[in-house]
């Protein structure tokens, strides 16, 4: 399951195409579901698979039909910051790498018997982080708000 | 070499291979996708340690990056709609005249 993750996480930096990298994150996305499942944390996993895959790949996918832009042939499909991003890459993986594997898990308490259940997830959820789900609605209208402004500059852009 | 430890080495490489794509590729949807990815490394970071310490607050954590990577992409596609007709590409490289 991780080794398609990672495949087609690494797939999507070298397609050329929007749609089939958009694809090739659907694959990731599914795959990173089944590893929620399979640790024991089952309505995580099906909120990966509603949320993202049913709600913003779909929309991605659909913004990508809707323009039906292929990039030019003499596009050039990397940057020019390839070089440096490249170093980037490699340095922040050795970095991460070299502290996840050198501090090991002795600091980490025993692994837990059996993960949280929903309805423990539920009363936590309401009970001692209500703030944020409070908080969390007033950013839904704000972006829906900002969604609104940003149709409504593309209309005058267009009239 | 644990579980925790291949999990969190998925993530980190997740996250990594975001961030490089979101440096490297020219096309904005691309970006907007890598941007994504990473994401998702950081939530399966979130959820491995939730599910190690059985603790209810990680989860809580992932359903707000959840709902904060909905919102984004939702105001960031209208953005790149009106960019694209704009100036007809999606190469970011054409859009200098962003410039204030």
């Amino acid at each position: 399951m991780g080794v398609l993750a990672l495949g087609s996480a690494a797939l999507m930096l070298v397609l050329r195409q929007p749609m089939r990298v958009a694809l090739a994150l659907i694959t990731t996305m599914m795959a990173l579901g089944g590893i929620y499942g399979l640790l024991g944390v089952h309505f995580i996993a099906a909120f990966q698979v509603l949320i993202y895959v049913g709600a913003v790949m779909v929309f991605i996918v659909y913004v990508i039909m809707l323009m039906e832009l292929r990039e030019a042939e003499g596009n050039r499909r990397f940057s020019g910051w390839r070089v440096p991003g490249l170093v980037v890459f490699a340095l922040l993986v050795l970095v991460l790498v070299v502290s996840v594997w050198s501090g090991g898990t002795g600091s980490l308490p025993p692994a837990a018997s059996a993960p949280f259940s929903l309805t423990q997830f539920s009363a936590e959820f309401l009970s001692r982080y209500w703030l944020v789900f409070e908080l969390t609605s007033v950013f839904l209208v704000a972006a829906i708000v900002a969604a609104l402004a940003v149709i409504k500059v593309s209309r005058r852009v267009d009239g | 070499m644990d579980r925790t430890q291949l999990l969190l080495g998925l993530s980190i490489a997740l996250f990594a291979l975001g961030l490089l794509g979101l440096i490297i590729r020219r096309n904005a949807l691309v970006m907007l996708m890598c941007m994504e990815l990473m994401l998702n490394g950081v939530n399966l970071s979130l959820v491995t340690f939730s599910e190690r310490y059985a603790d209810a607050g990680g989860a809580v954590l992932v359903f707000l990056v959840f709902i904060v990577a909905t919102a984004e992409i939702a105001l960031a596609i209208p953005i790149v709609l009106l960019l694209v007709r704009h100036t007809r590409s999606m190469d970011i490289g054409r859009y200098t005249d962003l410039k204030g």
